[in-house]
């Protein structure tokens, strides 16, 4: 087990220096100025110019750049924007937001899509079933802007159930319906995932040893049923929050929240190339611990699998 | 043997003219598959009785509706597609087809049991097979997580698991073949059920494990005077352990006897044919006579008697008439037409 | 007759078994797979729904002039931001467009990207998956690390920042170099959920019986890997395919609604929608026509890939 873990690990290495590296190396390609309208309406001194670029070592060869950049990672401290804003405060001031708007529509997917996924999987054929299942097929197929601008004309606009924009401190609240719509299509999908899981175990030999055995139905289904059904749904969500960390940036648009989505997109305007990378590397990183969270968390949901 | 001892009498007389209801009793048991690709009639009336204390062997082909009786006397067919149409499931008299999803409930496990085939897909893979025993106890018989723990190792102990108390915690993967069926045979036996029924228990095994196996079935059955049905495709196992003997073909019993008088005088051609295609020591250099024909269809069931196409000795009327299942000779029962030719007089 | 052990005790039931193999593929004519799968398709009404929709959708984009008589630069600003009416049956957008006739023509920009980002990513995913799964050990761990680089970047995230690079705002790019660029995009960052999906399909054909038979042969590796592995493999890479091939279209929509995507002149409903968006309070149909019209595009595939998935499945009849 220790064995397996340190091995994992140690795989994130190239993974974590190749998209580093991929990202440091296309901000650094935006062509541009970065110091363009640093300097009010006249442009910069040529001797500001020299100086910034000494500081920022832009000069530099990129293969140099990049190792500074690791270099200031590893000790933790990433420095300043190049208009002399501290990074780390930026990110611990917009990151937060992400994470629990992030979180906000993993809980409704868990609520809403294992619960109407257990029902239909259960039930099998009839109504509810129909109605599930064209449901997730038209979620599936709405793009998040879609449902987003949908909602937020509706809800916010139309009947006035909402504030159309979420304040900057962004509540937990108000984040409800910017959650759903983040979440919309990856719940459809675990609604999917859990009421075919179920309806193949349903017919699996041990559940039917179970009832034979004189169980309660109940303890049948939550107990026998359940367990064995869980393991791909849980898969689906571990991977699921740095996706969902990641498309965030659409929703945050919609509805005006100031997460990572807008950081993002003005720093890479301004060819902020630390900023940028590491707002992705952070993803990325929340992205292989998850993956590597779901399959420990396999071998305890199925005894089957041993990792040495 | 169908025949029980009479005190008053003082003589044995046949199992059926008893005045007390059997253990188990299924009369004229129907059942369909209904799918995309159409309706398979896999029970046409199955009827059999079971003893307490006796072991019952029903035999046949795959596909014969052995299984799927027992999925019906269980009350754990998939429906659907499964339907059953009509028949009788009587449990001390008790039609189980008519009683109450909870009166159902109560009685699998404690009344009736059910081992199957392949333990290894049978028992839950995520759960300690310590665990699945003891939940019986624990759920069913409301014993604390203790008192269970130790019923369950009491119980893998009496099917001759070695370090039971280590192989509680063990998950059904790590098992043997042989010793999960064990296991599940423990698990079975966790609520003193009055009728076992084992379907096919030792055909996902080897050979020299069968036999362990079939023995402490006997063994439980004999000890605890347990009315056992065993459900088996293997002559060989039938011959050994069973007191009688119910043969089924196309979702029919065809032919009910004692195992004696059914391998000395087979009352169906169907039978006489499993015993020629058996090979037998006592008779070298006999030629083993393979049975013509094929299986039928159970969406297209042969009018008439089912097994006329492949019958040796068919005759007109067997492709019009449906033979009736009667009583041909004491505890005897036969659906062919020429059932009394067969079986010889007196 | 399913038991193998069966056959000890039936030599009856034996000769019956094996006749009951021969005879029932002589009557019920032998059927491969995909056969199977075509009848089993037919009999779906999911199919024919969504069958007819990418019929009509790929209809628009090949011959627009079927569906309208206007150009997609009809432009009269008089009727800017109208409703629906019977001669505009979308209504105008806010530039005087009208909307019916914009959506038809810009089908057709819409379908090129995803069917060449599905089919480029299909291509390289497959070709590593199959690679990594046959090769394994040092192959399949560098391909697999080399692919979590890119799986692990967020989707629209990744997009952003390739876009971004090559065209900085302010910058006009020509309208093929930003469809390809597009496309590119989206396929360099989805690429490795095909990998996968071929990958493991590739670990499991390689432990066939037959393909087992085939090595011990002496057949050649790319006779094993085209002849013997490629058609049981090629089936959920298919299902994958189908599905993105609507996702993509989804994500064409979205990188456009962020201002990144495919810009005019070229006419695609992501760029509809872009120019939509910011009317939506006061016009909403300049906005919802062309999202409902991605919307129901995108629905289809997801459908087709659903009954083509249901029919390949033996277990789910």
């Amino acid at each position: 087990m220790g064995r397996y873990l340190l091995r994992r690990l140690l795989q994130f290495v190239p993974v974590f220096l190749g998209t580093t590296f991929i990202v440091y190396t296309l901000v650094w390609a935006v062509p541009g100025d970065p110091f363009a309208g640093k300097c009010g309406e006249r442009q910069c001194p040529e001797t500001f110019i020299s100086l910034m670029t000494d500081r920022y070592g832009l000069n530099d060869p990129l293969v140099v750049q990049y190792f500074t950049y690791l270099g200031k990672v590893v000790s933790g401290n990433l420095g300043e924007t190049f208009s002399g804003v501290s990074i780390s405060e930026q990110l611990l001031n917009s990151a937060p937001i992400t994470v629990r708007l992030a979180i906000v529509a993993l809980l409704i997917q868990i609520v809403i899509g294992v619960v109407a996924g257990v029902m239909t999987g259960i039930r099998g054929r009839g109504f509810l079933d129909n109605l599930v299942l064209v449901s997730t097929l038209l979620l599936i197929s709405l793009p998040t802007f879609v449902t987003g601008s949908v909602l937020q004309i509706l809800l916010g606009v139309e009947w006035g159930i909402i504030d159309p924009t979420v304040s900057p401190e962004a509540t937990w609240g108000e984040l409800i319906v910017p959650g759903f719509v983040l979440g919309a299509i990856s719940m459809a999908y675990v609604t999917r995932l859990t009421r075919t899981s179920i309806a193949e175990n349903r017919r699996a030999d041990y559940v039917r040893t179970a009832i034979a055995k004189g169980q309660p139905t109940r303890r049948v289904v939550f107990v026998h049923l359940l367990r064995n059904s869980a393991i791909p749904v849980v898969t689906f969500l571990g991977t699921d929050l740095g996706s969902l960390m990641g498309g965030a940036i659409v929703t945050e648009g919609v509805f005006n929240i100031n997460g990572i989505g807008g950081l993002i997109f003005r720093n890479i305007a301004e060819k902020e190339g630390v900023m940028v990378t590491t707002i992705v590397t952070l993803l990325v990183l929340v992205y292989l611990l998850m993956s590597l969270a779901v399959d420990l968390l396999y071998a305890v949901l199925d005894p089957r699998i041993r990792y040495e | 043997m169908s025949t029980v001892y009479d005190g008053e009498r003082g003589e044995f007389v046949a199992g059926e003219e008893q005045a007390t209801a059997p253990l188990l009793e299924v009369e004229d048991l129907r059942v369909e598959f209904r799918t995309n690709d159409g309706v398979a009639k896999v029970l046409n009336g199955v009827s059999y009785h079971v003893n307490a204390g006796e072991t019952l062997a029903v035999l046949g082909e795959s596909g014969s509706g052995k299984s799927v009786t027992a999925q019906t006397v269980m009350g754990i067919l998939d429906t659907p597609p499964a339907v059953v149409l009509g028949g009788h499931v009587r449990f001390h008299g008790e039609d189980l087809l008519a009683a109450r999803p909870t009166r159902r409930m109560e009685v699998r496990g404690a009344g009736i049991a059910m081992i199957f085939q392949d333990a290894l897909s049978a028992l839950n893979p995520v759960f300690t097979v310590g665990f699945q025993i003891a939940e019986q106890l624990r759920v069913r018989r409301g014993l604390t997580k203790a008192e269970a723990r130790k019923g369950a190792i009491d119980l893998l102990d009496l099917v001759r698991i070695p370090h039971a108390g280590q192989r509680f915690r063990s998950y059904p993967h790590e098992f043997s073949g042989g010793m999960r069926q064990r296991a599940m045979i423990a698990m079975s036996l966790a609520l003193d059920p009055e009728l076992l029924i084992a379907d096919e228990p030792t055909t996902a095994l080897d050979v020299t494990v069968q036999a362990q196996i079939m023995d402490l079935l006997r063994d439980i059955q004999r000890e605890r005077d347990m009315g056992l049905i065993l459900i088996t495709h293997d002559l060989g196992v039938v011959a050994e352990v069973a007191d009688r003997i119910a043969v089924m073909y196309a979702g029919r019993i065809v032919e009910q006897a004692d195992v004696y008088s059914l391998f000395r005088t087979p009352a169906h051609p169907y039978t006489e044919a499993l015993l020629q295609s058996l090979p037998r020591l006592d008779l070298k250099g006999q030629e083993l006579k393979a049975i013509k024909g094929l299986p039928p269809s159970l969406a297209h069931i042969p009018s008439g008697c089912p097994f006329h196409p492949r019958c040796p000795r068919v005759a007109a009327r067997c492709s019009q008439e449906v033979p009736a299942y009667r009583r041909v000779a004491d505890g005897r029962f036969s659906a062919c037409h020429f059932a009394e030719e067969l079986i010889p007089r007196g | 007759m399913s038991d193998p052990q069966a056959l000890d005790t039936f030599s009856g039931a034996d000769a019956a078994d094996l006749a009951t193999t021969e005879t029932g593929e002589r009557q019920r004519k032998p059927r491969s797979l995909w056969g199977d799968a075509w009848i089993q398709l037919r009999r779906k009404p999911m199919f024919y729904i969504s069958g007819v929709i990418i019929v009509v959708v790929a209809l628009m984009a090949a011959v627009p002039d079927l569906f309208t008589s206007r150009p997609a630069d009809f432009n009269n600003l008089d009727f800017a931001s109208q409703p629906p009416s019977a001669s505009a049956w979308f209504g105008y957008s806010f530039q005087g467009y009208d909307i019916w006739a914009r959506a038809v023509h810009g089908a057709r920009a819409t379908l090129l990207v995803g069917i060449f980002a599905t089919l480029i990513t299909v291509l390289i995913g497959s070709l590593m998956g199959i690679i990594a799964g046959f090769y394994g050990r040092f192959v399949d761990a560098f391909l697999s690390r080399f692919g979590d680089i890119f799986a692990g970047l967020p989707f629209v995230l990744g997009a952003i920042v390739i876009l971004t690079t090559f065209n900085p705002p302010g910058s006009e790019p020509s309208g093929t170099a930003i469809l390809v660029q597009v496309i590119l995009s989206i396929s360099v960052l989805s690429w490795p959920v095909s990998m996968r999906i071929m990958r493991s399909a590739t670990i499991v054909a390689k432990q066939l019986d037959y393909v087992k038979a085939a090595r011990a042969l002496g057949a050649s590796t790319r006779r094993i890997i085209f002849r013997h592995m490629l058609p049981n493999t090629v089936a959920p890479v298919l299902v994958y395919a189908t599905i993105a091939l609507g996702a993509f279209i989804a994500v064409e929509a979205t990188l456009a609604y962020l201002g990144i995507g495919v810009r005019p002149p070229v006419v695609s409903w992501g760029v509809m929608i872009n120019d939509g968006k910011d009317y939506v309070q006061n016009s909403p149909h300049e906005l919802l026509f062309p999202a409902g019209l991605v919307t129901i595009t995108v629905l289809a595939f997801v459908m087709l890939g659903d009954a083509v998935r249901d029919a390949l499945d033996p277990k789910s009849r």
